[in-house]
């Protein structure tokens, strides 16, 4: 066997090794143009690199292997960057370490055979997971792609929160507005499977050719009659329901549709307050319904869908003010949050885009904003910045000024975020034009105080440009809360076997060269479940994943990795153990003719984790690319101390 | 209270050891306060303060030594950690706050002596009864500040009242012995300290007056 070694400059003599040199840059193209003539120059067969991480450039390397006509498994790469340059400064322990790697690389080659990958067909269908604004624009692109879209969406309606927004900033349009048509447009789309009050349970198989299940929740509306036309809602005897969609500052029915311009528009019970549920008597919207769509008995259904490729755009929760004593812990009822301001600017929300207090119903004339509750703080661990809420709050100072001109809008604020395209203009114009008061500091505290306009709220807070504490006396405080992840985000995760971070925020596969991948190859991200995101970046990272997965699925064939599991037949006693332990349901027991049983592996299931080889007890199961053969190959050279080496 | 007129030379100005020594002395780091404010905002004595309290932690994130230690604010810190408690960054201010009232003592700074007063006659009254003894506390206290009358109004309604008592009530057993034994240990480990760190640590240049 002839094998080359490009590596640094501690190459030594090993066994088989027939040339060694070393590149300032192996990864570049000369670099790689060189390991592909000397391949050829000197008829290596196999190739062993020592530099960075295989994680980024196994693949290139790879390539420039099978470019000079060998088998891409004929390829070793030795970790001497992350593994022993940047974690000490040691010079002669790090060469050391560099020269084992490098020859546990070079004995390991020694046993590599060559490995060719299979080919397997691809489902031209994606799942969307969420259909917020991120969900939308992503299921909009890839049907626009030619690719069949099913949109799993937990609420009765799509749209997210972008569809609670009453304006955008910085240009003030209407929200709904905007994204109304675009919802329209799902509703209506022939390539798009729209499964509404929906969640996924189970998601298997691999990329192209996933299988997911989905628990149809029941509407108790048979929503092929349903049309949307009101009667059951008007007729609801229950009508003290908090309305999530108004974010509790009105109340609905126990049926409901949550607002005009749902997708789709359909009316849906709410189990756990019908009066038909809970007490058994009733039953009105069952007879006022002309469409007799109503069905108490209705059951969840399961449905299996088969697709190609996942992206996950689950959006994001609000922090729970809740947790701050010091604004009143959700006991004054002037003190609310940032988005039900919004609901209650909203030309269609429950007052009809009149600034009320919560509390008497008056028109609040001095209106205090606070920046950050949830954001940035770390004894409520939420130590990271939300993103949008500087923003938005210019944008709600504004429209309280538009609103009410005789008004004094306050801003408490540490810093200001507005980074993105005229958003400084838009806080300097809340500043210049429209005279909202900023002030720098955090606010301490909220006590209801009586003033000349009756109850009002006092709110102690410090102006640290000043160097002072101020107190404003306020008819509102609109908190500004931030971001969280979506309430389940972990679990999801844990379904599409995707990593998430300690805010449930789930992990794209590199933070800056591959943001909308996971590290499950056909699991795209989208929106702000990877992250706090605004509805530009949002929209922008959807389009990015659905790009992503017309890319994957363009193709009608995708090549499966041939490092998977092999079972030697004539060893295998048929005992089932390594079917108990495989994680993803890759192995399955042959029954021969004479009755007997032997494990087979799935080879486009099978992902190459080992756990069967070692569970084996005959060892019967080989790992490709990684047997018994090659690791002991590798344990061997290590195991040799380094005098021996040096000195032979 | 020295607001510099001049550009402050913060390089020069920056004493290393002191931010050290406030670090370390208080178990805090000081280099996460990101200078919100909540501080000065719940503290109740911001407007008698000379230095609000986010502007002291700004001294000693920039090792201001002499303002941080030389500031009336630490003195009249009444320690009611409402600081501590809205810091959004978890630093228990109040905690710092001691640490450099205590190292303004050492160093010799008393800006309100009627505090430092006070304490030492607190703490001079428990070493020697194991327990303070209000009236003969309230005597010294008149004497040591040169205000003998300022609570004389409140001393007969309170004796009539049977909320003081004209000799003092010492702990039982052994109680005594156990108190003046905290005294000795602190009086030891503090010399302990000052030989440890006797240089550059307690320069106590005396110009104030006062000390341990």
């Amino acid at each position: 066997m002839r094998i080359g070694v490009m590596v640094c400059h501690a190459a030594r003599e090993f066994p088989d090794v027939v040339f060694a040199t070393d590149h300032m840059y192996a990864c570049s193209d000369p670099g790689q143009g060189t390991i592909e003539q000397t391949i050829r120059s000197l008829k290596l067969d196999g190739v062993v690199v020592a530099s960075c991480s295989p994680r980024m450039h196994e693949v290139t390397f790879r390539r420039a292997v099978e470019r000079a006509g060998l088998n891409r498994y004929m390829f070793e790469m030795a970790n001497i960057r992350e593994h022993v340059a940047w974690i000490s400064l040691d010079r002669k322990r790090n060469t050391e370490k560099a020269t084992d790697l490098v020859r546990m690389a070079v004995e390991k080659l020694r046993h590599n055979r060559p490995l060719t990958a299979k080919s397997f067909e691809v489902q031209k269908r994606v799942l969307i997971i969420g259909a917020g604004v991120a969900g939308i624009q992503a299921a909009l692109d890839c049907a626009e792609g030619g690719l069949d879209v099913i949109l799993v969406e937990r609420r009765q309606s799509i749209g997210g929160v972008m569809s609670k927004l009453d304006k955008t900033f910085p240009t003030v349009d209407c929200s709904v507005c905007v994204l109304g048509p675009k919802m329209v447009d799902v509703g209506q789309h022939p390539r798009i499977t729209l499964l509404a009050l929906s969640e996924v349970e189970e998601l298997s198989g691999y990329v192209g050719n996933f299988e997911v299940k989905i628990r149809k929740k029941s509407a108790f509306v048979d929503w092929t009659k349903c049309t949307g036309c009101g009667a059951c809602l008007e007729k609801c005897p229950s009508k003290k329901v908090r309305d999530s969609h108004n974010e509790g500052i009105t109340t609905t029915t126990a049926i409901t549709i949550p607002f005009p311009q749902a997708i789709p528009k359909r009316a849906a019970i709410d189990p756990a307050v019908c009066l038909h549920f809970t007490k058994g008597k009733c039953g009105v919207c069952k007879k006022v319904c002309p469409a007799d769509a109503i069905d108490y008995d209705m059951q969840d259904e399961i449905v299996t869908e088969k697709v190609g490729a996942v992206i996950a755009a689950t959006g994001l929760d609000l922090f729970d003010h809740r947790k701050c004593g010091e604004y009143g812990g959700g006991r004054y009822p002037d003190v609310i949050t940032s988005l039900q301001y919004e609901r209650m600017l909203s030309a269609s929300g429950p007052t009809a885009g009149h600034i009320k207090r919560p509390s008497d119903g008056t028109e609040p004339k001095t209106v205090v904003f606070i920046s950050c509750v949830g954001s940035r703080d770390r004894s409520v661990d939420r130590p990271y910045c939300s993103n949008f809420c500087c923003m938005y709050t210019a944008k709600q100072a504004i429209l309280t000024r538009d609103h009410i001109p005789d008004s004094r809008a306050y801003v408490f604020y540490m810093d200001i975020r507005a980074t993105g395209k005229g958003y400084e203009e838009f806080v300097r114009r809340a500043q210049e034009e429209y005279e909202v008061q900023y002030i720098r500091g955090r606010v301490a505290q909220i006590y209801p105080t009586t003033g000349e306009d009756g109850n009002q709220l006092m709110v102690r807070g410090a102006d640290t440009l000043l160097g002072t504490q101020v107190e404003i006396k306020a008819d509102l405080v609109v908190l500004a809360v931030g971001a969280e992840s979506a309430h389940g985000a972990p679990a999801l995760a844990e379904k599409l076997r995707i990593s998430y971070d300690a805010y449930g925020f789930f992990l794209e596969s590199h933070p800056k060269l591959r943001p909308v991948e996971t590290n499950t190859v056909g699991v795209f991200l989208a929106g702000a479940c990877q992250a706090p995101k605004d509805i530009p970046a949002s929209v922008a990272q959807a389009s990015a994943a659905a790009g992503k997965v017309l890319a994957l699925l363009s193709k009608d064939k995708l090549e499966s990795d041939p490092q998977i599991a092999q079972v030697q037949t004539m060893r295998c006693i048929g005992c089932g153990k390594c079917e108990r332990t495989c994680p993803f349901g890759a192995i399955r027991m042959r029954e021969l003719r004479d009755g007997s049983k032997r494990a087979e592996v799935v080879e486009t299931v099978c992902q190459g984790c080992g756990i069967c080889s070692v569970t084996c007890p005959v060892r019967a199961i080989q790992l490709a690319h990684f047997t018994d053969s090659q690791l002991l190959a590798e344990v061997n050279a290590l195991c040799r101390t380094w005098d021996e080496t040096t000195e032979s | 209270m020295q607001t510099p007129v001049r550009p402050l030379n913060l390089a020069q100005a920056r004493d290393p050891d002191f931010q050290a020594a406030v670090a370390r002395d208080s178990g805090q780091h000081l280099a996460s306060c990101y200078q919100c404010g909540n501080c000065t905002a719940g503290c109740s004595y911001t407007p008698d303060y000379d230095f609000p309290v986010h502007q002291v932690m700004r001294l000693v994130q920039l090792g201001l030594k002499e303002s941080a230690l030389s500031c009336r604010s630490i003195w009249l810190c009444a320690t009611c950690q409402a600081c501590t408690t809205r810091c959004p960054n978890n630093i228990d201010v109040a905690r710092v706050m001691d640490v450099l009232r205590h190292m303004a003592r050492q160093a010799g700074y008393a800006p309100e002596p009627g505090v430092k007063t006070f304490t030492d006659s607190f703490l001079a009254s428990v070493a020697k009864h194991g327990r303070v003894f209000e009236v003969g506390l309230a005597a010294v206290f008149a004497i040591k500040s040169g205000k003998p009358l300022q609570d004389a109004g409140l001393g007969l309604p309170m004796l009539t009242h049977g909320k003081l008592s004209l000799t003092p009530h010492e702990p039982e057993g052994n109680g005594k012995a156990e108190v003046a034994a905290i005294f000795a240990r602190f009086d030891r480990v503090a010399a302990q300290k000052a030989r440890a760190h006797s240089p550059g640590e307690t320069p106590g240049n005396g110009k104030k007056g006062g000390g341990e």
